[in-house]
């Protein structure tokens, strides 16, 4: 489904992925942990197309496409989803609005037919039931006076809605307490299934206890230092990413 | 961030869709403005003789006038010699059925429904074509409310005791330069008389057109609601893409007798002008409601997107005791769009209260300026005054400004002001475009959202329109 060769990026003239290379099928989840400044959130940002990234070498492949020719909005069209880190306030308009507009524009460019109202309400009818999101948030304009947890869980909810086929969820359990990142986790685990793949980006190994990945990687000064599985996330609880560091130069793993 | 130079400069390009020119014959004076001028345009509407005394002491006084150079407008000199004061269609239709098929279509092409048939609507129209009335429908049904609802020139030839009343007594001849001016050459407008009590049946708009080139308008129009009454009032405006500037003075009178309650909309369209800033309309309009009697209500809500340079105070005095007045605004200014705007609350009955929502919108060079008085007199114990004003750019060329001003004279009096200034940020464009949403839909999105409070006001086709009016006004002003 996804696969990013050798990819380089600078944001603001400085080289901050250096070699980057990730392969993701369908069905699978994949975590993305490193030390602060490792690219972790850089790596999201460049699969949803935030301006400001300049890849200057490597390719990411998604669906047999350049993803990096895409606009943000074909992006999302063709399946990619970005849960915001700080998700944005856009005061004034309605939260439910916004994403049926959103559905409808992502559905048009796909040439399927708009929802209209009714069927909308169907569906995040459906869609909110288990999301423990306060209902009267979805009467509110879009993320503004939300608390950090309810923020985190309207993107979930967004993710719901929208149906994406590759979900990249950026430390979107920080700042949660455990029953936040519980319902969180709980939301993420309702969506897996063997046509969606995640990506999750988080510092702390927390949330792998609720959601537990195919594979988990190291990044560590713009690469992927190593790979493996649900048990390397626990490793790294117990002895830190300096405990990478040392077993691996960075250089190796390139 | 990405969003590319030349993306941002395609999209600079605004259509106006409402800038076609109808080829039709006029009547029209020759340029220039003096006493004759002014006989001759009188004559022309077959007006009793104390109107045009009354024109003629308006236009004596205007001759000893300067125009008003306080605002923070950059305007060119006018040349007040270079205006026909008077163009109208040759072919003067006695009734709806005979309205000349031609200046049907142009209303038909404006989305605004003329005919009869257009009862689905629910809205009585009076059409303004350059310098007369065209049209109004629905005359039958109002009338058996009681309602007048026509043209003035038809007003002060039909009810000229009830124009020689109210005229001039909320915006006298001499009050400003412009509505001097208007007071002396005032073409045509509408008329509203709602008698005691009455709750007029449906919504009653005006719609104004500049169709001839060289000429200005100057249209006078003149709402009562006398006790009790209530009445809510639109009006909307529009003119050909010409690369002159054409100057439109108006002068609004609303006048609201005891418990009456007046609500005035506009939807501001005038051509304004292209991306260098070259032709379209001055806009330099005086509105002012007077709650005469207590417990009246007066409520102005504008949404302003056209014309090159707009000066308008929609004003409420407020002198009834527990009156009250409010004005909400969305003013946006593109490419080189300048606009001064804003009200003044004048408290002079006890109780009365207020309430300013200004929100001003700048992309491209727009230069936007909300100007507001709030006035406690000393009269006006208890008085309450509540002004919001916000402001949003979009891109690095335009400017918001913000001039209030408050004269409390009674201690009793609570005045606030909050004011805020925000940019469309990359990162609220980014969300947006994540969730699918392209650029200029995100854009709209965003903007509607921050003018959500001002449009809840408008009536509902009438919110519809403006929405869409600052779509295609915004398009691509993305920075």
């Amino acid at each position: 489904m996804l696969k990013i060769d050798n990819l380089h990026v600078r944001v603001a003239g400085r080289e901050i992925l250096k070699g980057l290379s990730l392969q993701v099928n369908a069905g699978e989840v994949h975590a993305i942990m490193g030390p602060n400044g490792a690219g972790k959130s850089t790596l999201g940002n460049v699969l949803a197309g935030r301006g400001g990234y300049e890849v200057t070498q490597g390719s990411v492949a998604y669906g047999g496409r350049d993803l990096l020719q895409l606009e943000p909005e074909a992006r999302a069209a063709a399946g990619v989803f970005l849960a915001f880190q700080y998700p944005v306030e856009i005061p004034g308009v309605n939260n439910t609005y916004f994403l049926r507009a959103a559905l409808n524009a992502q559905r048009k460019a796909r040439g399927e037919a708009e929802l209209d109202s009714r069927e909308f309400l169907q569906l995040v009818r459906e869609k909110l039931k288990g999301m423990q999101l306060p209902p009267e948030l979805m009467n509110r304009a879009v993320n503004e006076g939300f608390s950090g947890g309810e923020k985190k869980r309207n993107e979930i909810f967004q993710m719901a809605v929208l149906e994406p086929k590759l979900a990249i969820l950026d430390e979107t359990d920080s700042g949660l307490d455990i029953d936040a990142l519980k319902q969180v986790a709980e939301g993420v685990n309702a969506l897996r299934d063997p046509k969606r793949a995640f990506i999750l980006i988080t510092h702390y190994q927390r949330l792998l206890d609720y959601i537990v990945p195919d594979f988990v990687h190291v990044l560590a000064d713009g690469r992927v230092v190593e790979s493996g599985g649900a048990h390397l996330a626990q490793e790294l609880e117990a002895h830190g990413y300096a405990w990478v560091r040392e077993r691996k130069p960075a250089e190796a793993a390139a | 961030m990405a969003i590319e130079r030349t993306d941002l400069q395609q999209l600079l390009n605004r259509r106006y869709s409402a800038g076609f020119v109808t080829d039709i014959e006029t009547d029209t004076l020759p340029p220039g403005l003096n006493e004759d001028v002014i006989h001759a345009l009188s004559a022309r509407k077959r007006e009793p003789e104390w109107m045009t005394q009354w024109r003629l002491e308006a236009y004596r006084h205007w001759l000893t006038m300067t125009p008003p150079a306080w605002a923070k407008l950059n305007i060119a000199p006018i040349d007040f010699q270079a205006i026909s004061y008077y163009a109208a269609p040759k072919q003067a239709p006695k009734s709806l059925a005979e309205v000349d098929p031609k200046l049907l279509e142009t209303y038909d092409k404006l989305g605004v429904p003329l005919h009869e048939r257009a009862r689905l609507a629910g809205v009585a129209v009076d059409a303004v074509f350059d310098s007369v009335s065209v049209g109004t429908t629905f005359r039958k049904e109002l009338a058996e409310a009681g309602v007048i609802f026509c043209s003035m020139s038809e007003a002060i030839r039909e009810h000229p005791e009830i124009v020689r009343q109210y005229l001039g007594s909320v915006v006298p001849q001499r009050d400003n330069f412009f509505a001097a001016l208007n007071s002396a050459v005032f073409s045509d407008g509408s008329f509203v008389f709602i008698p005691k009590g009455v709750r007029c049946p449906m919504e009653l708009s005006t719609y104004f057109r500049i169709n001839a080139g060289h000429t200005g308008q100057f249209e006078r129009t003149l709402i009562v609601a006398e006790e009790g009454a209530s009445v809510s009032y639109l009006e909307g405006c529009t003119a050909p893409m010409r690369d002159e500037n054409q100057l439109h003075a108006a002068v609004v009178e609303l006048v609201a007798l005891e418990r009456a309650n007046i609500k005035y909309s506009t939807v501001q369209n005038w051509y304004p002008g292209d991306e260098q800033g070259r032709g379209g309309i001055y806009n330099f309009v005086t509105k002012r409601g007077d709650c005469r009697g207590d417990d009246s209500r007066i409520s102005w809500t504008q949404v302003e997107t056209g014309s090159a340079i707009t000066w308008k105070y929609p004003s409420c005095i407020l002198r009834g005791d527990r009156s009250v007045g409010e004005f909400n605004s969305v003013a946006l200014t593109h490419h080189r769009q300048q606009a001064d705007t804003g009200t003044k609350m004048i408290h002079i009955g006890r109780d009365t209260r207020s309430k300013i929502v200004s929100k001003g919108i700048s992309a491209g060079r727009g230069q936007n300026t909300y100007r507001g008085l709030v006035k406690i007199e000393k009269s006006a114990a208890n008085a309450r005054n509540h002004t919001q004003c916000d402001s949003l750019l979009i891109g690095k060329k335009c400017g918001a400004h913000t001039f209030p001003y408050m004269e409390v004279k009674n201690p009793s009096a609570i005045v606030e002001h909050e004011a805020t200034t925000s940019k469309i940020s990359d990162e609220q464009l980014f969300y947006c475009r994540s969730r699918g949403l392209d650029e200029e839909n995100a854009v709209s999105m965003i903007v509607d959202g921050f003018c959500k409070q001002v449009f809840r006001e408008l009536p509902m086709e009438f919110a519809v329109e403006a929405k869409k009016l600052l779509e295609v006004s915004l398009e691509g002003a993305i920075g």
